[in-house]
């Protein structure tokens, strides 16, 4: 076993980078400029039961050390991921991958969680239970412990692969969601999605984003993001997969000091391509300099005792 | 796409509020109508503009300072740039014919000039119109004359030229196919007083300008595509216009 290998509810990583949902596509893109075998995993883009186009333009807001979007879980549909997105990324990336769904009922919850199941290439399921940028869905079970629950069982009694949780950072208690989502059968919780911004346009004084409103996210809400992976892993026994503004080696450790098994990058990669795989390559070098010598030996380990 | 370390060579305004970036480095041959993003110090997301000429060692892009990062990107006048390199699919050169039409509006113009080069370099006579408010803000005018192009400019002040929009120059016009950069309320005064088929370069808000956010998609006739990728360049069939 390598210095950066960990282990997520029981499948090994060679190290814990993990591209998040949204940002990241079927992986094709990236496949182009790099070997994507280099990541941890990925998690692929937010998948319903339907095709959706998602919200119209603009969907997208700079802000200072981060940017907003509203996408609205733009994706083909469960069916043509299966059919058609998962085989082409079979070509490229020979990992399991992180299947990302989401819905607007418990339902569809379940259709979805039961259709992914029979594939093969999926190693985890990620439940989203917190995107912003859809009405009537996404976040609205990701902001009640009850509502929370309700999803991770019924996507538990369909799906053998580890069942990891994605919570919304706004709520007004992320911890009691998060025991909530493990007394449902949880196997994980990563969080944070993104933080629900918005900005104004000057020369219209209207929002700059059709939507009105986004979700934030960029090295600006890093500091929100680890202050939560803290609260949750001391409060839960299944892993914590840590995310929300991570764009370097540093934040990567900084996030496992504070509990995370794993880390997510997100719009590190709009900005930068190559932003996961250089913090592959920078991890060894930082880790000398803090006298780090394992990685999975520090997940938890800034916890004052 | 590839990652450049370009150096800004020249740096200078040629119309209001319009600017003229030379860049020198690992630059190669780019296809018309594809764009560069543009890392700016101080600022998350990249700025897309379109390429309006490029050599081996050299990329020319104009653009419009329109907001904060085109300001502190127009004020910077030596040092280095990122540069995603290259961005989109471009216009199809296959479909011009012998007299093609290029219909620019504003900063919608330069994408057109490397297209005119490239047009005239495979033997077609290409007429060129140039859309502006006024005579301040006109570029590029001299540049499209020097390649032999037919060049009609209108202003809608009539400060110069024809008095009016893009579309009343192409009134009585005879052209093999059409290809347009400007404004969407242009773009689609083009597409219905173009009487032949044509090209259309879309601008659009986008995140990443390669493909993975999903920031910029549009509809189509031929279902969802990105702005960024599968664009900027669509085929006049394919286009709804549902705003």
């Amino acid at each position: 076993m390598g210095r950066l290998n960990v282990r997520l509810c029981g499948i090994e990583l060679d190290n814990p980078v993990i591209p998040a949902s949204g940002t990241f596509g079927f992986g094709y893109e990236f496949a182009q400029l790099y070997d994507i075998n280099c990541l941890g995993t990925f998690s692929f883009k937010g998948t319903t039961r339907e095709r959706r186009f998602g919200n119209p333009t603009p969907r997208i807001a700079e802000c200072t050390a981060g940017m907003i979007n509203a996408v609205g879980l733009q994706n083909p549909g469960v069916d043509e991921v299966i059919g058609k997105e998962l085989p082409q990324l079979k070509k490229v990336f020979h990992k399991p991958v992180m299947a990302n769904i989401s819905g607007f009922s418990l339902e569809e919850y379940r259709e979805v969680a039961e259709k992914l199941e029979a594939v093969d290439q999926i190693g985890w399921l990620e439940v989203n239970i917190s995107c912003p940028n859809v009405h009537g869905g996404g976040m609205t079970f990701g902001t009640q412990p009850d509502a929370a629950a309700s999803v991770v069982k019924a996507v538990r009694e369909v799906t053998k692969k580890p069942l990891i949780v994605k919570l919304s950072p706004n709520v007004t208690d992320i911890v009691a969601i998060a025991k909530s989502c493990e007394d449902a059968g949880a196997d994980g919780i990563s969080l944070i999605n993104t933080l629900l911004g918005m900005r104004m346009d000057l020369r219209t004084k209207r929002p700059v984003i059709a939507n009105v409103m986004g979700g934030f996210s960029g090295p600006a809400i890093l500091p929100v993001a680890l202050r939560m992976v803290y609260q949750v892993y001391a409060a839960v026994k299944i892993p914590v997969v840590g995310m929300g503004g991570v764009s370097s080696a540093e934040d990567v450790i900084e996030m496992m000091l504070c509990g995370a098994t794993a880390v997510e990058v997100g719009a590190a990669n709009l900005v930068n391509p190559f932003a996961c795989r250089d913090i592959i390559r920078d991890l060894p070098a930082v880790m000398d300099r803090y006298g780090i010598d394992i990685l999975e030996e520090i997940i938890g380990g800034g916890h004052l005792k | 796409m590839r990652e450049e370390t370009l150096q800004i060579l020249e740096h200078r305004e040629i119309a209001e509020k319009v600017y003229r970036l030379t860049l020198g480095g690992k630059v190669g041959a780019l296809h018309p109508g594809t764009f560069v993003n543009l890392s700016l110090p101080g600022f998350f997301l990249r700025r897309p503009i379109s390429v309006c000429d490029a050599e081996e060692d050299r990329l020319t892009l104009i653009y419009k300072v329109v907001g904060r990062g085109t300001e502190s990107l127009s004020g910077m006048h030596k040092g280095e740039l990122q540069v995603l390199l290259e961005l989109g699919n471009g216009y199809d050169l296959s479909l011009a014919g012998d007299r093609p039409l290029l219909v620019g509006g504003g900063v919608g113009v330069p994408p057109l000039y490397m297209l005119a080069k490239r047009l005239v370099a495979r033997g077609a006579h290409p007429t060129v119109i140039l859309g502006f408010n006024r005579r301040s803000e006109i570029f590029l005018e001299e540049d499209f004359r020097a390649l032999g192009c037919d060049v009609r400019v209108t202003t809608v002040d009539g400060s110069y030229g024809t008095k009016g929009f893009v579309t009343d120059a192409m009134k009585g016009l005879a052209y093999t196919f059409f290809y347009t950069c400007g404004p969407r309320p242009m773009l689609r005064a083009v597409y219905g007083a173009a009487e032949s088929d044509g090209e259309f370069s879309f601008e659009e808000r986008m995140g990443c300008g390669f493909g993975a956010c999903m920031g910029c998609s549009c509809k189509t006739k031929d279902g969802y595509k990105r702005v960024c990728k599968e664009g900027p360049v669509f085929r006049k069939e394919e286009i709804v216009w549902d705003d």
